[in-house]
Order: structure tokens, then sequence, then C-alpha cells
């Protein structure tokens, strides 16, 4: 069980500073959210815990810090997905989904027998055999983000690190992701931190959620705490209602501050 | 194993489909290259190229009936001709195939990034300032070459060293068209210095295996197997590299390193075969990318094959550059690029065709 401390993380790029003491802890098996506007943090911050950028402060799985931690060590640990995952073209899906099982293959070496059912595996469970041997740009939208899930469990790590998992999805693929992530969080025993930009997906999936701003957290808590809407005016400057309707969760529904009347009618000439 | 909307992509990992291409590719290099031994001004018999090749090994006697000038010509052009052509043409693909992975960029080979610029200032200062090469204990022209073609990819990889991860691979390319711009000028100007040696640098640049025998096999023969060979150990993680530095590292890859390796590598067997052959084109471009249209896009497919294949279409060429007009030859460099790329743009508009 392995759960994910971050005590006073703090990352500068060539000098400026991007986040700035932040405490974030999450709890094994819990799924946490870190939300807040665009250049809050949120990136960064899965990118330190992944190790792909240095910082200085805490990070700790299971009690035991990441720090000096070997690459391959902390990838059996950790495994992290992008917001715009690069999909090589022509590679089959089973080839790309191979990739996740890089941290258990020596480096001149190739998969083993082992290895190969852990893909076969997982391919089964998120639904991919039909697709194993397409190539991997030719699959739609919400499949390719069922590959890339894929490659991220065929890691076999207890940490799932996702930067915006539903960006290039419709409402209802959106769904099926969010809902698929925590089947397996469930089912797999997995830790998840997520960056979500859509407070509504936030407040009905992640257990609790970080409110970032500049760097640093601003809130924390379940969603009802967190979303409210005079915080999310605050650090959005954007102008919602939050709604809570009983059974459905919390929903944040943008508003538009302009009366409809100024919109522009076209006629029929 | 085809679909719609897909193109073809076999499945390496099974050995039986393994072996059969292994056994495919084998059987095309051998039939380039007794071609290429056979075919010449001086006719030689199958059966007496044969009967020649096996009285060579250990245990069997055979008479091949060829007269002593004829086993010479076997022997001393043709064999070792064919040989180095094979060796240059497999290692020039698989080192292209192996650049255009760690680069991510189709347009990627050992070329673009100084070791043609390097190599033709190097050859050029040899024959300006170093004639009459028979008097040197050692040629200097190959030794200047290799030298050129390593210096321009060191100074190229010092240079482009990009501190933003996320450009690390077209930093590098952007600063080897410099570098290659750069040399390629002080090349020119040196040649402009020289005009009496225009004409040997020019054929120099332009490729040609007429001069070559066993010297200049076992000369490169020991760069091209460590490299091909070191080569080969990353085709597994060339196709991770595809996902990108930062996915890459993220799966425990060092990417830069990998990075480092496959170009120093790549660099050191294209260096010593430019060395000894010149510039010889396209070869690096067009065969991993007609494999690739064809076959499948796993380096694991894409590197082996480039061995293969490399060699093949190079026996090729030059069997071509030394008969179309014999006596006289044509720049094999000129075969490569004529031939070559008409047969790629067919591969190319078939493969749209298919998707």
């Amino acid at each position: 069980m392995s759960d994910l401390r971050l005590t006073n993380v703090t990352v500068a790029y060539s000098g400026r500073e991007v986040v700035g003491g932040v405490d974030v802890s999450v709890p094994a098996r819990s799924w946490v959210a870190l939300i807040g506007p665009n250049g809050a943090g949120k990136t960064t911050l899965l990118r330190a815990v992944a190790g792909l950028v240095g910082y200085s402060g805490t990070i700790e799985i299971a009690g035991r810090p990441t720090i000096g931690m070997s690459r391959r060590r902390l990838s059996q640990l950790v495994a992290f997905l992008p917001q715009r995952p690069v999909l090589p073209e022509g590679l089959t899906v089973t080839d790309y989904v191979s990739i996740g099982r890089t941290p258990y293959i020596t480096y001149w070496g190739t998969e083993s027998a082992e290895d190969r059912a852990v893909v076969k595996e997982v391919l089964e469970r998120l639904e991919l055999e039909g697709l194993a041997h397409r190539q991997i740009e030719s699959l739609s939208g919400g499949e390719s983000q069922r590959a890339v899930l894929a490659r991220a469990l065929a890691q076999r790590s207890e940490i799932l690190l996702l930067d915006e998992p539903t960006s290039a999805l419709d409402v209802g693929h959106q769904q099926q992701v969010m809902e698929l992530i925590d089947q397996l969080r469930v089912e797999q025993g997995l830790t998840v931190l997520t960056a979500l930009h859509d407070l509504t997906l936030a407040g009905q999936f992640a257990s609790r959620l970080v409110l970032l701003d500049h760097g640093m957290v601003v809130s924390e808590g379940p969603a009802r705490e967190v979303l409210t809407e005079e915080r999310i005016e605050r650090h959005y400057a954007a102008t919602v209602r939050v709604v809570d309707e009983p059974g459905a969760g919390l929903t944040v529904i943008p508003v538009r501050s302009h009366s409809p009347s100024d919109k522009v009618t076209v006629s029929d000439e | 194993m085809m679909e719609v909307g897909t193109r073809p992509v076999l499945d390496v990992k099974t050995t039986r489909v393994g072996f059969r291409l292994a056994g495919v590719v084998l059987g095309v290099v051998l039939v380039s290259a007794l071609l290429g031994v056979l075919v010449g001004a001086v006719e030689l018999s199958f059966g007496a190229v044969l009967a020649e090749l096996a009285d060579r090994v250990p245990g069997v006697d055979v008479s091949s009936g060829l007269s002593e000038r004829e086993a010479a010509i076997l022997w001393e052009l043709r064999i070792p001709r064919v040989v180095l052509a094979g060796l240059v043409g497999g290692m020039l693909a698989i080192a292209g195939a192996a650049f255009q992975g760690v680069f991510r960029n189709p347009l990627a080979d050992p070329y673009l990034l100084g070791v043609a610029a390097g190599a033709g200032l190097g050859a050029t200062l040899a024959i300006a300032y170093f004639p009459e090469q028979s008097r040197w204990p050692v040629s200097p022209l190959p030794l200047a070459a290799f030298a050129g073609a390593v210096l321009g990819v060191s100074v190229t990889y010092v240079l482009g060293r990009s501190a933003t991860r996320a450009y690390a691979a077209a930093t590098l390319i952007l600063a080897g068209v410099a570098v290659a711009a750069f040399l390629t000028a002080t090349q020119t100007f040196v040649q402009q210095q020289n005009s009496d040696t225009f004409r040997e640098v020019y054929a120099w640049i332009l490729g040609a295996l007429s001069t070559v025998g066993w010297r200049e096999v076992t000369l490169i023969l020991p760069y091209v197997v460590l490299s091909g060979a070191g080569l080969l150990l990353y085709r597994r993680l060339l196709d991770v590299m595809g996902v990108g530095d930062e996915e890459a590292d993220s799966v425990g890859v060092r990417s830069t390193r990998v990075r480092l390796a496959v170009v120093a590598a790549a660099t050191l067997g294209t260096a010593a075969a430019v060395a000894v052959s010149g510039l010889i084109g396209f070869v690096g471009i067009i065969v991993p990318h007609a494999i690739r249209l064809v076959l499948g896009s796993s380096y694991r497919l894409i590197l082996p094959l480039s061995l293969g294949f490399g060699a093949a279409f190079l026996i090729l060429a030059d069997l071509i550059a030394r008969s179309v007009l014999a006596p006289a030859e044509i720049p094999i460099g000129v075969v490569t690029a004529f031939f070559g790329a008409p047969f790629f743009l067919l591969v190319l508009s078939r493969a749209r065709r298919m998707t």
C-alpha cells in the first residue's frame, strides 16, 4: 500500500519559482485532484513526483523519500501520463503498451514471458484485445486514451499520476474514462493523483481536492468545502454557479456575465 | 494481418515470423552478392564461382577451372568490392534508421549532423595538402575523412546540447545543419584555393568503390561490426524513445544518455564507411523508410532489416554503377539517388493508397 506525501515542495524553472512550499498528502488507495487555473503549478507538481523535474523539499512514497532513487526504481513505483501523450506513429497497440514494462527490462533486453503476460492482462482489462495489432494512431480519441492508460497500468506501479486525463474527450468518454480510473483504483488498490480542469468531474470523482494558485495551496479538502462560488471567482476569475443537486453531487456551471440580449441575431435574408 | 485503415504490421516477437524474415533478408543479401560477384567485364560462370568459393572451405577440395587471372579478378576485385558495398550499405542504412529513431525525425541521418560535411572537409584537405598519397605509409584520405566526420558530429553535439528538454532533439538537428553549413563553406573555400584538385574531390564526394580491396574491408570491418551490434542492442529502447524524452524518462530510461550512445555508435560506423567509400547519399533515408512503409514501424524490425536490405541495396547499386556504361563507371552516389528515388516514391505512393 503506497501513500504519497509531499512536504514543502518547491520547484523553480531557471530561477523563477513555479511551485512554492507545497504540502500535499494522498492516502493510499485514494484519489486526490489538483485543481487551479492555468499556470498554477499542477503539472509541475506532478512532474516533480515523477522525478522529471528537480525540486527542494521532500516527496515520500510509503514513507520513503524518492530523492536518490534510481529512475528505474521510481518508475516501478510511479506511473505518469502527461496531458498530451506522444503516440509514436506506426507502433501497434501491443508494442505501445509494452513500453510500460521498460522499468522491469534490462537496458538492452527485451520482454520476458512475464512482461508479455502483464501486457496481455492489461489489454484484456481495458478491452483492447481486439485492437492489439492496430496502429496506435488509427485509434479514436476514447480508444487511444484507454491505450495510454494501459501503458501506465503495465508499469504495475501503485501510484498513478494523470495530467488532465479527459481533456481531449467528449462528455461521454470523459465520464467513461473517469469511471474506469476509479474502478481500477478500487480493484488494483491504486493511489491516484490527477490534475483536472473540469471542476465538476474533479468534485464527483476525487475524494479530496487541492486548489493551487500561483504555485501555492490555497484551499484543500472535500469538494463541498473547496468548491465555493466565491473561491472559484477569486482564483479562476470566473463567474460560476455551484449547484448541489441531491444524488448528483456538486455541479459547477459557468455563467455568462453579459446579458443574453447582447447577442447578435442573424436574420435569414 | 492487414486491416482496413492500417498499414501492415509484422509482429516480430513471434519467433516464427522472425525466422522467416531473417531467412528472406539473408536470401536477398546472398542473391545480390552473387549477382555482384558474377557480373562484370570478364565473365565468370556461376558453377566456377561456386566451386571457387567451396574450395576455400576447409576440408573441401574442388577445382573450379578458373584461370589464375580469373581467380584473381574474383578474389582481389569482385569479392572485396561486394563485401565492402555490403558493409557500407548496411552501415549507412542502420545508422540512418537509428538516427531517425533517436531524433524522432524522419529526415535525420548521420549525414545531417555533420558526418557528410566533416568527412568532405577532411577529404578535401587531405587531397589538397597531402598529394601523392602512395608516398605515405597509411593513406591520409580515409583517416582525414574519418576524423572530419567524427569531429563534425562532436561539434554539433557539444554546441547543440539544449537546456530545455522539450526541444533537445530538434535543437541538435538545427545545430547539425548550422555546423554542416560552416564545414561545407570551409570545404568549398579550400577547394577553390586548390582548383587543380577539383576533379578528385568531386569524385570522392559522389562516392566510389572502384579502388577498393581487402585493405579497405579490414579497415572498416571492426567499426561496422561494433557499431552495428551496438545499435541492434538499442532496438527496444528506440521504440521507447518514440514517446518523447519526458515520457521515456518517466518509464525509467535516461533519454539523453541513450541518444548520446546511439549517436556515438552510429557516427563511428558511418564515419568509417564514408572514409573508404565517399559520400554515398540517400541510403540512410530510403532503406529504413521503405521498410517502415512496407513492413511496420517497430525498431526491432527496422534496425536488423536495414542492415540486410541496406547491404543488398548498395551491392546492387554498385553493380549498376560499374556495368551500365562499362568500362566507365558512374559514381555510385548518382546511382543510389537515380534508382533509389523513383523506387522510394513508388513505395511512398503505394503506402499512401493503402491507408
